[in-house]
């Protein structure tokens, strides 16, 4: 009960004029930013981060808008999978499977409203799973001290390499590479400088937001520009959505579909290192397995091969945003950029966050609800707006992409040094996505960095200069075994599992979720 | 092939850094860890996942060609001096000039660079300056 009226408090806090309008606009700018190729939900929220904080908003008004757009690219990723074939982001890429030969059946406009439907079932349940188990997970997370926060980051690096890369050794160098780049600075703890070689700018050390918008956004632009791919993917030709409305034996017959993918879904979200793409994957694969083994009609145009995916990925969403609130300790691409959000608003996540902010928590909570119904009301009787989208060419979608960067930044710190590292970061993006090194790590690197070694340096402080005491506890230990087991199992079958899901990934596909 | 070269840069920037976090000055007011030992454990993750790179490499990607390659570090100089003339040219001037610049890489025609470059900073300067409110770098002619 006490849940509920938390509940009830964050709707009051969300049900503002100015907190609704802005939950539209990023429900709107969210469905597009996931529709277009090349823009995913990490990118479109990295690109938000510095203007939402320039603007001026405050942390709960921040947070829902870009939330929604978290939650509208989930949704919007499934249009051009659906009419074109190519995932607008990587979670949409199983969308295609069943999305794509309903489209070239007619019945685009029912896989569209289908899709939206799923959606919206995965992405509302999900949030009352994330009501119900992040206070559970705070509750353990009250137990731990400084060496068991030092393990649970440890299993975060160790956990996120699994899935977001083939090879493991390039997730552990992504991560020490973060790890590395936050170390530049003046040491909180001593107040020596460290790795500035002398330069004034690099005191401070250097800002994530600089990082994530390089790293995601310039780089993208770089791959269009390596690419030369400058026309748009769809022509007015190609889109014909067709009929609006599902039947209601579809919605019937899909249901327990939609049911079961959620459950799964949000399992897989919440499970640290995974996120909606694996999400989607899970959800589409048991399916398949579920109803139709001999894979007579999945891949042909199965309404539940595109209900599936869709319900999962949204479910993954809202699950992976349970260990980032309760934990401090992000589980996705999308949601390490949210947990830069919390950051660059002087938030910690984290147990304490309940208790100290707990209108931040619930007023977001809440706005994760309006966001969806927002979303479905705008998915299904304004695809066609959506679909229009999709002709809007590269050539000068990426410019004003490129530029909104660099407003952003610029508008925050006001120095040309800031710009020339959002650079220099956007060409570090590009050269390690050829050499096939996941972002993420590096990016969670940079924001948790300082916090990681703050835990260690206390702990052993604690202790006297004992460095056993990192797996003294039970609970210590516990941490690091699951580390271990979540570094060591893709070595054995991450291969097979990742050459599935990217057996049909697309050049263009977004870098993560 | 690729993957070999990477993994010696990396192993050579794992080694750097080390070497650099071997020069941190020690405070004389210090924790029992101190400012270097995490550094160090970093430089050990890295110099050991390189290592694994360069000796059990992937399969190498598709290098774009040279002038593909050059294509990318223009586009990137270019950026680095939009970065320098923004302060100095003010917002508009600069950011037309970029866009304009990107927009013909990406295949727009001569007409069409310059109505993206002129829509691009004057879309962005009505949004973000004159509606939201923020603050743009301005130059000499007030914009």
């Amino acid at each position: 009960m006490d849940t509920l009226s938390s509940l009830a408090d964050g709707f009051a806090i969300a049900l503002t004029w100015q907190n609704i309008l802005l939950a539209l606009l990023g429900c709107f700018l969210g469905t597009i930013m996931g529709a277009l190729p090349g823009l995913g939900p990490s990118n479109g929220v990295a690109i938000l981060i510095p203007l939402a904080f320039t603007l001026g908003l405050g942390p709960t008004a921040s947070l829902i808008l870009l939330t929604s757009v978290y939650y509208g690219a989930m949704y919007g990723g499934r249009i051009s999978s659906i009419l074109l074939n190519i995932p607008g982001d990587e979670p949409a890429m199983m969308t295609c499977l069943d999305g794509y030969p309903m489209a070239q059946k007619g019945m685009a406009g029912q896989a569209l409203s289908l899709s939206g439907l799923a959606s919206f079932v995965g992405a509302f349940f999900a949030t009352w799973g994330l009501i119900f188990l992040a206070p559970q997970l705070v509750k353990i997370a009250l137990l731990f001290g400084p060496a068991e926060y030092f393990a649970l980051f440890a299993l975060a690096f160790m956990t996120l390499g699994g899935v977001s890369s083939t090879n493991q050794a390039k997730s552990a160098f992504a991560a020490a590479l973060g790890l590395g780049l936050a170390m530049i600075g003046v040491d909180t703890q001593t107040g020596v400088p460290r790795f500035t070689f002398g330069e004034v700018h690099l005191y401070d050390g250097i800002d994530f937001l600089v990082a994530i918008v390089g790293l995601f956004a310039l780089s993208e632009v770089f791959i269009f520009l390596e690419n030369r791919h400058g026309e748009a993917s769809a022509d007015a030709a190609k889109i014909k959505v067709g009929r609006l409305t599902p039947p209601m034996s579809m919605i019937k017959q899909t249901t327990p579909t939609m049911i079961r993918s959620t459950i799964l879904g949000f399992l897989a979200g919440v499970l640290p290192g995974a996120g909606a793409s694996l999400g989607s994957f899970i959800a589409y694969s048991f399916e398949k397995r579920l109803v139709d083994p001999e894979g007579k009609t999945f891949g042909k145009g199965d309404p539940r091969g595109v209900a599936a995916p869709e319900a999962g990925n949204n479910a993954a969403a809202g699950g992976a945003l349970v260990p980032m609130l309760a934990l401090g300790v992000p589980g996705s691409g999308t949601t390490a950029v949210l947990l830069a959000v919390l950051l660059s608003l002087n938030i910690t996540p984290g147990p304490l966050l309940f208790s100290q902010n707990p209108d931040v928590v619930w007023g977001l909570i809440a706005a994760l609800f309006i966001a969806n119904f927002m979303l479905l009301a705008l998915n299904i009787p304004m695809v066609g707006i959506f679909t229009r989208v999709l002709m809007v060419p590269p050539r000068i979608l990426m410019p004003v992409v490129a530029m909104v960067s660099f407003v952003g930044i610029y508008g925050i710190s006001g120095s040309s040094f800031d710009l020339m590292v959002m650079v220099g970061f956007g060409l570090m993006g590009w050269v390690l996505r050829k050499l096939d090194v996941p972002l993420v790590p590096i990016i969670l690197g940079t924001l948790l960095g300082n916090a990681m070694e703050n835990n260690l340096r206390r702990a052993i402080t604690i202790d006297n200069g004992n460095w056993w005491t990192l797996i003294d506890s039970p609970l210590a230990i516990g941490l690091w075994t699951i580390a271990i087991i979540g570094f060591v199992i893709p070595l054995i079958v991450g291969r097979r599992v990742k050459a599935q899901m990217h057996a049909r990934r697309d050049e263009e596909g977004s870098l993560s979720d | 092939m690729t993957d070999r070269i990477f993994g010696v840069v990396g192993l050579l920037l794992a080694i750097g850094f080390a070497l650099a976090a071997l020069t941190i000055q020690e405070s004389f007011l210090s924790d029992a860890v101190g400012p270097k030992a995490f550094p160090l454990i970093i430089a050990t993750i890295l110099g050991l996942s390189s290592a694994v790179i360069a000796l059990r490499p992937d399969e190498s990607p598709q290098w774009p060609a040279l002038g593909l390659l050059v294509e990318v570090f223009a586009a990137a100089v270019v950026m680095v001096m939009y970065a320098q003339f923004l302060p100095v040219a003010g917002f508009i001037i600069a950011t037309f000039f970029a866009s304009a610049y990107l927009t013909w890489r990406l295949g727009s025609g001569l007409v069409g660079s310059l109505m993206t470059g002129v829509g691009t900073s004057l879309g962005i300067y009505i949004v973000f300056h004159l509606v939201l409110g923020l603050s743009l770098a301005r130059g000499p002619l007030g914009f």
